[in-house]
């Protein structure tokens, strides 16, 4: 079993694991999710990068779950590794160096909730302006609630919320 | 080349100085080519966003020595939307109109993808009827897609006569769509549990004569292309991925089959009743243009292979799950029992709600492996709803693909790559 295997060898950092619906999931402590996932790559064959992300739960703490999902495709398994990151700067280690093709997916998670990837070589926005501010996925973060101001109307003396449309 | 949309010498190339624009969080970091300090003669290129050949909306910035492309960035996000944050605020019913909006060339594989993750989650069967539904659907939409690709990437290079060939074909699948959803593009057709109708009469009798005139349209295509030297030109040898650099780039689909590396979501893990029907999967040899190009029209000919046995062994009986928890109770039982009314109302004006969880499920695109990655809290709304889109994992791998080329292959290997930019940017 890979959840044993890994039990074993990663005593301290393997937090928890769950089988919901056939998905296996390891919760692993940001310090040492490198190592689970370059152990992941080298030893079990975790070749093959699915996606990078982020769920925002503010009620919690720390704040996010940071997720990367991993297949092997001689094995035909799947592993979503899992991490935690707190506020106020959420940050969590780069998977770059273990699976390049996680550029992209934690360039979108940075510009889209905001987590830091330490080691990242490239750490830029990507689907929104560079300019943006603010990081739209996260949860207090509100959809459709942008400033809209008419042309008849003055910018001075009218509070954030009153104009909104 | 043609359509330059704007050049100018690079006067201060990659100084350290202030960052023009603010990259990220931490020291500003030097967006662009961070190895080389390059001569001053090489120019700055920016490619799109209204380039005919980013078949979408893509900037890419390339750096040029000469013809030669010395680097490349991709600029993407000028179609996003955010329907990641949409599905948050919807129910999972509506949420499937926000899925077939994304990868617009191919709707009914991203509706289908959409409910298997809510189906998964809730752990809900689906009838048989309903999922060769879905597949007949399905491979309507990867011919229709590749046809497009087909004509689309055959322009870019040159080819005007496939264009009329290509849209002519897809102009059929679209019929059918609309035959069956009443829409041509966005068909939406699929419920948590099934389809949202059976199939029409004479649809399937449509369908036949489709799948009757296909090959020799096909056909056609490669008598067109298949053998011509000028297409043999501008495709062997140019944007070549080995298999080992296909895994580690993370592309997928025919960019990755065409490489080599036999993983096709059907075949692996299959969804939808797809491991009773008899089909190959095409791969490559070079991982070159040439060889995406063959495993898409070969991928071609394997759809009709695989609509011609769900014609054939199209099961009867129902096509939506009983279970009135999460389908709708049909027409007639309404004015019959209080219970369906109940069950009615409850279903439109909340829905129904998944358990705590999260689940990813995944389908095969036109374009490569589609994955949903579905976090519930229990609410009768996705609590975070993840894409992962195709097109962005076979875009990534473009600064390496286009090091060394020339210009002119920069629009062929793009093409090749067949991103679509709204599943690029959801």
């Amino acid at each position: 079993m890979l959840v044993q295997r890994l039990g074993n060898r990663f005593t301290q950092a393997l937090r928890e694991s769950s089988d919901f619906r056939g998905d296996l999931s390891i919760v692993v402590d940001p310090s040492s999710v490198v190592e689970v996932a370059r152990y992941l790559r080298d030893e079990e064959g975790f070749d093959y990068f699915l996606y990078a992300t982020a769920v925002d739960w503010p009620a919690r703490d720390p704040r996010f779950t940071v997720v990367w999902e991993v297949r092997s495709l001689a094995n035909k398994t799947r592993i979503r590794i899992k991490t935690t990151a707190a506020m106020p700067e959420p940050h969590v280690p780069t998977m770059t160096e273990v699976w390049p093709a996680a550029n992209w997916h934690e360039r979108e998670t940075w510009d889209l909730l905001g987590i830091k990837f330490d080691g990242h070589p490239d750490l830029r926005r990507l689907l929104m302006p560079q300019s943006w501010e603010g990081h739209p996925l996260r949860k207090d973060y509100v959809s459709f609630g942008e400033p809209v101001i008419f042309s008849d109307q003055k910018l001075e003396g009218l509070e954030p919320d009153a104009i909104r449309g | 080349m043609r359509s330059v949309a704007e050049t100018r010498v690079v006067q201060e190339p990659f100084g350290p100085g202030p960052a023009q624009e603010p990259f990220g969080p931490g020291p500003a970091q030097e967006p662009f080519g961070p190895e080389h300090e390059p001569p001053t003669d090489w120019i700055e290129l920016n490619m799109g966003p209204q380039h005919p050949s980013t078949h979408g909306v893509l900037r890419v910035r390339l750096k040029l020595d000469g013809e030669i492309v010395r680097d490349a960035d991709a600029d993407i996000g000028y179609l996003h939307t955010g329907f990641e944050k949409s599905f948050e605020e919807k129910t999972y019913t509506q949420g499937i109109t926000f899925s077939d909006r994304m990868d617009y060339l191919a709707p009914p594989i991203n509706n289908v993808g959409f409910v298997m993750s809510v189906e998964k989650l809730i752990g809900v069967e689906v009838p048989a009827r309903a999922q060769a539904i879905r597949v007949m659907m399905m491979e309507l939409a990867r011919i229709a897609s590749h046809e497009l690709w087909l004509g689309t990437a055959g322009l870019d290079l040159g080819v005007y006569s496939g264009f009329f060939y290509a849209w002519r074909d897809r102009e059929l699948v679209l019929d059918l769509n609309e035959s069956y959803s009443g829409v041509r593009m966005m068909t939406s057709f699929t419920r948590v549990g099934g389809v949202a109708w059976d199939l029409p009469e004479g649809w399937i009798e449509q369908l036949q004569r489709f799948i009757d005139v296909m090959p020799g349209r096909i056909d056609d295509f490669e008598a067109m292309l298949t053998d011509n030297p000028i297409w043999h030109q501008r495709l062997q040898g140019i944007g070549a991925l080995s298999a080992q650099e296909a895994i580690t780039t993370g592309v997928t689909g025919p960019m990755l089959r065409a490489s080599g590396v036999d993983y096709d979501v059907r075949k692996a893990f299959p969804y939808c009743g797809y491991e009773q029907y008899d089909f190959q999967v095409p791969l490559g040899v070079n991982g070159d243009c040439y060889d995406r190009y063959r495993v898409r029209v070969q991928e071609m000919r394997e759809s009709l292979k695989i609509l011609q046995q769900v014609v054939d062994t199209l099961p009867a009986g129902p096509w939506i799950t009983s279970d009135r928890k999460v389908a709708l109770p049909p027409r007639s039982e309404l004015s019959k029992s209080m219970e369906s009314v109940i069950h009615h109302f409850r279903l439109v004006s909340e829905g129904f709600k998944g358990p705590v969880g999260d689940v990813y499920a995944f389908v095969e695109s036109p374009r490569g492996e589609l994955g949903f990655y579905l976090v519930s809290d229990g609410t009768n709304k996705p609590y975070r709803m993840k894409v992962r889109p195709p097109s962005f994992c076979n875009l990534q791998p473009l600064k390496k693909l286009v090091q060394g080329v020339l210009l002119a292959d920069v629009i062929a290997i793009m093409g090749s790559m067949d991103f679509i930019l709204g599943d690029v940017d959801r």
